[in-house]
């Protein structure tokens, strides 16, 4: 789960990390609001979950509280990678004498939280560690110990060699990985870490992602969820225990496992079809499940067929088959099925739907290219 | 002719009692894996189908059941402590099959593993199998078959369907191992790459791997310095749309955008065989094994 910048510099700045003052605002008579207290030229920036958002036009200087209106009224409502902002942070334009990063990561090679660090800070931070890759110190903290105050010093001496900025730095290196620790994160960067023309050394923006696997028993953390910045369908799908993407095709796809739905998509292309969506109904899947799933997927009027690939393992296809037929009884589901089922109480799951008057199939390609041509027809 | 488990193999099943446990302990008992126990912590002294005896704990099973490898289907958020506690009892190989194991739990589960010399495979995996000796795990015995066949793979019902292509056209599997698909697995495609060398009984490996990280990247590279055997791979995901990134640090820390295509690149640099299809292991491997 991705965090806002504005809920990234709240972690931050309970865990005592220094931060430029600024706010978050929901209306541009709010940014204007805020822009007044802080008073000075300020920054408006789009609150989305995507990189790039300088780029795309979403944060703009304000030389005062009128203009950090006017900003704000042109940020919100606009779309960056296909996400609509909903809220704008407006922090004052800082006096930046350096700029470094700072980043901290689950890392699966080393299997520990890794510190990146480089005085080369800012957008083109990739370019740098792709070019200069000596530019970039890294470190793997063993979280059995904890950052060592030797290593959080080394870090800090990678960006600074003016002994105010290196103890101010080490400081921050140890906060920084108490609050990725404290919240489950998976990601934690800062980019810039700046130092002011007068000696301070301050985070400017922060990204945060918590790991999913954290939610269930971080109810404090959960929260921080912000559904309004999503795709609709993908949260209605969230709530039904799903994982689903969204995409342009017409054939839909209900799958069980990610690794077979991506399978899938891509033999949907391979018959020359293009997948409406990524669906994956999971493991240990009941009736419910399927309903919803097709609920979801019938809600897109792009979609010309819906195709089940189901392989029992953990999935009971039986369960699966009892979804199918219960759905159809409950709407009208107004596409073609095209169903393969295979594995675990496959025997049953073909009665259930031969006694509702269906038919289900058990070869991949042979659905796949089915579902494609059917799909052909109706476009 | 199998790695890692087989014959020899006596099972204890962590949360047998549970509905997922239950479910499947009847399934690997009924394939005739050598269950010895199970273990759900008040729970001991009862017997699961009258049968396999319950332990209090792993250590118990260990002692009184002779129990030599683990199966854990216990919640996400116990998942990381019934770990530990099996590699505690000297279980050498445990095989965690939980989905949504929070990522940090590993990251002190992984060392702890290490110092004690225990393999682990999983989180968030299907099992293992060495057909016809012992299923451990979630994978349908119904469509493996023995042969000289290795597979090893990052997914789980993909790992079915390539299977099922596999059995049908008499190309059986020595061993099948799911490895996992999470950030930080027990056991990585080199591991069980290396195994699968080393086994005489296996003459060629499959390969499944996905999307996202440089895994399989590392594995060809392992493959072209090491396997003398066939190697056939598939990655899913060709057309899996690119996501909205936060950050750099993905990025800088793997030097990689992690796309299918970068990791077939790197299959067919390392010699391997290209699955663009799941169906294609079977032309693919007979054509490798002559």
């Amino acid at each position: 789960m991705n965090l806002h910048e504005y809920q990234a510099r709240d972690l931050l700045k309970a865990a005592g990390i220094p931060m430029f003052d600024g706010d978050v605002a929901s209306t541009p008579s709010e940014a204007e609001a805020i822009a007044r207290r802080i008073g000075g030229t300020v920054v408006v920036k789009a609150q989305v979950h995507s990189g790039g958002r300088g780029k795309a036009g979403g944060v703009k200087l304000a030389r005062n509280p009128g203009e950090a209106s006017e900003c704000a009224s042109q940020i919100l409502g606009m779309t960056i990678k296909g996400l609509v902002v909903h809220k704008v942070l407006v922090v004052p334009a800082a006096d930046i004498a350096t700029e470094s990063y700072v980043g901290l990561i689950l890392d699966r090679a080393t299997q520990r939280p890794v510190f990146m660090v480089s005085d080369a800070g800012g957008v083109d931070i990739e370019e740098v560690a792709a070019k200069t890759p000596e530019k970039i110190t890294r470190l793997a903290v063993d979280p059995r110990y904890g950052l060592l105050p030797h290593q959080a010093l080394r870090l800090a001496l990678a960006l600074y060699r003016e002994w105010d900025h290196v103890k101010a730095a080490t400081r921050i290196m140890q906060q920084l990985y108490k609050v990725f620790m404290a919240n489950g994160a998976s990601l934690a960067e800062i980019n810039p870490l700046v130092t002011t023309p007068d000696g301070r050394v301050l985070a400017l923006d922060a990204k945060i992602s918590i790991d999913d696997n954290e939610l269930d028993r971080r109810p404090d953390l959960a929260v921080l969820r912000d559904e309004s910045a999503e795709e609709p369908s993908e949260v209605q799908a969230r709530r039904a225990n799903l994982t689903f993407i969204k995409l342009d095709g017409n054939v839909g796809c209900v799958v069980n496992g990610a690794g077979l739905a991506m399978a899938t998509m891509d033999l949907v292309k391979y018959y020359g079809g293009e997948p409406a969506n990524f669906l994956d109904i999971g493991g240990s899947s009941n009736p419910e499940k399927v309903i919803n799933a097709l609920k979801i997927i019938t809600a897109d009027p792009n979609v010309k067929v819906i195709l089940f690939n189901i392989f029992g393992g953990i999935t009971r296809t039986d369960d699966v088959a009892n979804g199918i037929v219960a759905a159809t009884r409950q709407f009208k589901v107004g596409v073609p099925i095209v169903i393969r089922l295979t594995g675990t109480n496959e025997q049953e799951a073909f009665r259930v739907l031969e006694s509702a008057g269906m038919t289900a199939m058990n070869d991949m390609d042979a659905a796949v290219s089915k579902a494609v041509a059917l799909a052909k027809e109706a476009a | 002719m199998s790695i890692w488990i087989g014959n020899d193999t006596r099972l204890v099943i962590q949360g047998i009692t549970g509905r997922e446990g239950s479910f499947h302990a009847r399934q690997m008992i009924e394939y005739g894996t050598n269950v010895v126990a199970g273990v759900t912590p008040g729970k001991g002294g009862q017997q699961f189908e009258g049968t396999v005896p319950v332990f209090h704990t792993v250590a118990e099973a260990v002692a009184q059941a002779g129990a030599n490898c683990s199966v854990i289907y216990v919640p996400p958020a116990m998942a990381a402590g019934a770990i530990q506690e099996a590699a505690d009892a000297g279980i050498p190989l445990v095989i965690c099959i939980t989905e949504g194991v929070p990522v940090l739990d590993m990251t002190v589960v992984m060392p702890f593993l290490r110092e004690r010399g225990v393999r682990l495979i999983g989180p968030n995996c299907p099992g293992m199998i060495t057909p016809g000796e012992a299923k451990i795990g979630i994978i349908p015995g119904s469509i493996c078959a023995g042969g000289p066949v290795g597979l090893v793979s990052r997914s789980g019902t993909l790992t079915y369907e390539v299977v099922n292509h596999l059995t049908r056209a008499g190309l059986g599997q020595s061993t099948c191992v799911g490895i996992g698909g999470d950030p930080i697995v027990g056991t990585d495609f080199i591991a069980v790459l290396g195994a699968f060398n080393d086994d005489p009984k296996t003459e060629a490996i499959v390969m499944i791997g996905e999307i996202g990280g440089t895994a399989e990247q590392e594995a060809a590279e392992f493959i072209r310095a090491n396997v003398r055997k066939p190697v056939v791979g598939f990655v899913a995901g060709q057309t899996a749309p690119k996501g909205r990134r936060m950050g750099h640090a993905g990025a800088i820390i793997s030097g990689s955008s992690g796309t299918a295509e970068e990791k077939f690149a790197a299959f067919e640099a390392a010699g391997m065989g290209i699955m663009r299809r799941p169906v294609d292991v079977v032309d693919l491997l007979k054509a490798r094994m002559k």
